[in-house]
């Protein structure tokens, strides 16, 4: 068991009569980059909080590179780097105060903590800005500090907890760009998100929905498993009275507007291009545009919330 | 080897003090403020109450009486009055705090060898003054009273060596404070006072601070041990205690004269065995309170009754039996009687190891019990 970095089976966490982790099992190989998918709310942060040594199981139990969380918490910690929903910063504390409290904290040397600082300001792209207060910093450099931080003793594991919640689309990206940089230099990496877009960028994908593990695999054969049918993308006039006519329609599963333009999904040997145009002209609709739809994770997420 | 952990807390506690200009100002403007509140304020000193004379002989006598009470320093003879609405005006009105009234027949009484009356009256309003008015209204009577049968005895030619003399005669010596000046009994408590209130306050919101922003779950995930975060965590406290401490002690010498007759070495480290029990009662409410409100509610309703029945305003000995047992528990009662002891009596530990024996008790106890309690985990 050795290369795996995380083994949870059956986890379970209740608060009072509230499940916030409901029989959850999975496992993630070293080296992986591995998202965790799910609303606010769905037990993303509970169980990454149960893996850390946080709290405790109610029932199940998981091991985190190897150790039983529940009796070796102090054993994995040093290993591990973990990055909370709120970022952890002292905003009275400057960037290069920060890293070194941490670096301190983690038992670095206080002779090499200054050399430690600097490397990891330059790693997370902070360099220039040491001396910045934290509670002066943007949403995307706040992040970003705060995964300098969870680096600062090189753990062989991260766990980040939402990281990119409520930081601009450009921040985002640059910040995964940093997250698979950190993969390449060997660290396993599990991202817990709730946005779709950032799913697709991971190796495997777990999807979390009222404190359940719906699905794990990877993104291509999550669409692949789950999403019957095909998925159409179709501009019409009148485009509402298409909308209506084609919800009313059993063979489609799923039809919604998106931007000027309509997205059906079909029933898988339902005749496809054939069967959307028989409706819409029996609708009255003059379809104006009809092609093949690319399968997302939204697809994925809603078959699966079905 | 210094431990990079504990260190590494310490530094950042530091840090975070000195940025934060509310805790600066609590830390030390607190301490000389309430030192010039109490010291020149809450002084229970009473003197010059002013007085309402209605005389209504005008005789030698009757001057003689008003001038005894003028002599003395605890009244000031601030009104003549004319009638007796006049000294009930002056009492309402808070003018005067009390009314002499001296009948006409007062002087002839006298010379006839009979008792004369007078009526002293006194605003109850206010105990403190009201009981030392009172009492010292009271004596000067009686001296006058004796003085008068004295002469009188004089006057009947019982001049034998010895009659015209008092038969007893008291006495007093002050000891420790011998003007009795309120700022010398103040100004030692404060340091316990200051102690109490500042600390447990600063340690408890200190810590819920971490749990209110959400950097304790960061805390928790690194290795540091709970005793290097509560350790890390007081340290800067302790450091600002002893500081207050120091800064009370020399502000009281310089400028209220408090004289300092014993050992201050040994002020201090008890000191720093009274911080233990008030570091710990801030440690114990930071591990029940949620947000820094909280705790600062929660420290509140600890440190309010901690005052009242630690003997700092209101004398134990005046309190119900059942109090007074209840300020056995009371760390700061303890404490204040250290503090006096060594400043104004100059006594060592030969005659304080009861208390300091009772303080060991419950830091102990407290610190023991609060640690117990602060784990590193969420649930």
């Amino acid at each position: 068991m050795a290369e795996m970095a995380i083994v949870a089976d059956g986890l379970v966490k209740r608060f009072g009569d509230f499940t916030a982790v409901d029989d959850v099992s999975f496992s993630v190989a070293r080296g992986e980059v591995v998202g965790y998918l799910g609303a606010n709310g769905s037990g993303k942060t509970t169980t990454m909080r149960l893996l850390m040594g946080l709290l405790r199981p109610t029932a199940g139990s998981a091991t985190v590179l190897g150790l039983d969380v529940a009796c070796d918490a102090e054993r994995i910690r040093p290993r591990v780097g973990y990055m909370s929903q709120k970022f952890a910063l002292y905003e009275d504390l400057t960037v290069r105060e920060n890293l070194a409290f941490y670096g301190g904290l983690y038992g670095l040397p206080l002779a090499e903590l200054p050399g430690r600082v600097v490397t990891l300001a330059e790693r997370v792209g902070l360099a220039g800005r040491e001396d910045l207060l934290a509670g002066e910093l943007s949403g995307g450099w706040r992040q970003r500090l705060a995964l300098g931080i969870a680096m600062v003793h090189r753990p062989e594991l991260l766990l980040l907890d939402e990281p990119t919640s409520g930081v601009d689309p450009a921040a985002r990206r640059a910040f995964w760009n940093l997250i698979y940089e950190v993969a390449e230099e060997g660290a396993t990496v599990l991202v817990s998100t709730h946005y779709m877009d950032e799913a697709e960028h991971c190796g495997r994908l777990g999807i979390m929905r009222s404190g359940r593990l719906l699905a794990w695999g990877a993104p291509a054969e999550l669409k692949r498993q789950t999403v019957q049918g095909e998925i159409w993308e179709l501009t019409a006039d009148p485009l509402l009275t298409a909308l209506a006519a084609l919800q009313a329609t059993p063979e489609v599963i799923e039809a919604d507007l998106q931007g000027d333009r309509l997205r059906v999904q079909t029933k898988g040997g339902a005749g496809g291009e054939a069967l959307l145009r028989t409706v819409l002209d029996a609708a009255g609709c003059t379809v104006t545009s009809l092609t093949p739809g690319e399968v997302t994770l939204e697809d994925v997420f809603l078959a699966l919330a079905r | 080897m210094l431990n990079p952990r504990l260190l590494s807390v310490v530094r950042k506690e530091f840090i975070q003090i000195v940025r934060d200009p509310r805790t600066l100002a609590l830390t030390f403007a607190m301490p000389i403020i309430q030192l010039f509140l109490l010291g020149f304020a809450a002084t229970s000193d009473v003197r010059q109450v002013p007085l309402a004379v209605w005389d209504q002989d005008r005789s030698a006598a009757s001057r003689s009486l008003v001038d005894a009470y003028r002599a003395a320093d605890y009244f000031q003879v601030a009104y003549e009055a004319d009638n007796e609405a006049q000294v009930r005006r002056l009492v309402d009105r808070g003018d005067a705090r009390a009314g002499l009234v001296i009948p006409p027949d007062y002087g002839r009484r006298l010379l006839d060898g009979q008792t004369a009356t007078v009526a002293f009256v006194i605003d109850g309003s206010d105990p403190t003054v009201a009981g030392t008015a009172l009492a010292a209204a009271t004596l000067i009577g009686q001296a006058k009273g004796a003085q008068l049968s004295l002469e009188r005895l004089a006057r009947r030619g019982a001049a034998v060596a010895g009659m015209a003399r008092p038969p007893l005669e008291v006495r007093t010596r002050v000891w420790f404070n011998p003007d009795l000046v309120s700022a010398y009994y103040m100004v030692p408590a404060l340091i316990g006072l200051i102690l109490q209130f500042l600390t447990v306050i600063l340690t408890a919101t200190a810590i819920v601070r971490e749990r209110e922003r959400g950097t304790i779950e960061q805390l928790i995930v690194t290795p540091i041990r709970s005793w290097e975060l509560v350790v890390g965590k007081l340290t800067p406290y302790v450091v600002i205690g002893f500081m207050d401490t120091v800064l009370i002690l020399f502000a009281g010498m310089l400028i209220f004269g408090v004289p300092v007759n014993g050992s201050i070495p040994l002020l201090l480290v008890l000191s720093g065995l009274f911080l233990v029990t008030t570091l710990g009662l801030g440690l114990f409410i930071s591990t029940i309170a949620s947000t820094q409100q909280e705790a600062m509610i929660t420290a509140l309703f600890f440190n309010l009754p901690a005052i009242f029945l630690s003997g700092f305003f209101f004398p134990l000995a005046a309190m119900p039996t059942i109090l007074q047992w209840l300020s056995y528990l009371i760390p700061l009662r303890w404490f204040l009687i250290i503090v006096r002891g060594i400043v104004l009596k100059g006594v060592g530990m030969e005659a304080l190891w009861p208390q300091v024996a009772a303080l060991a008790v419950f830091a102990v106890l407290i610190m023991g019990g609060a640690a117990l309690r602060f784990h590193k985990r969420l649930d």
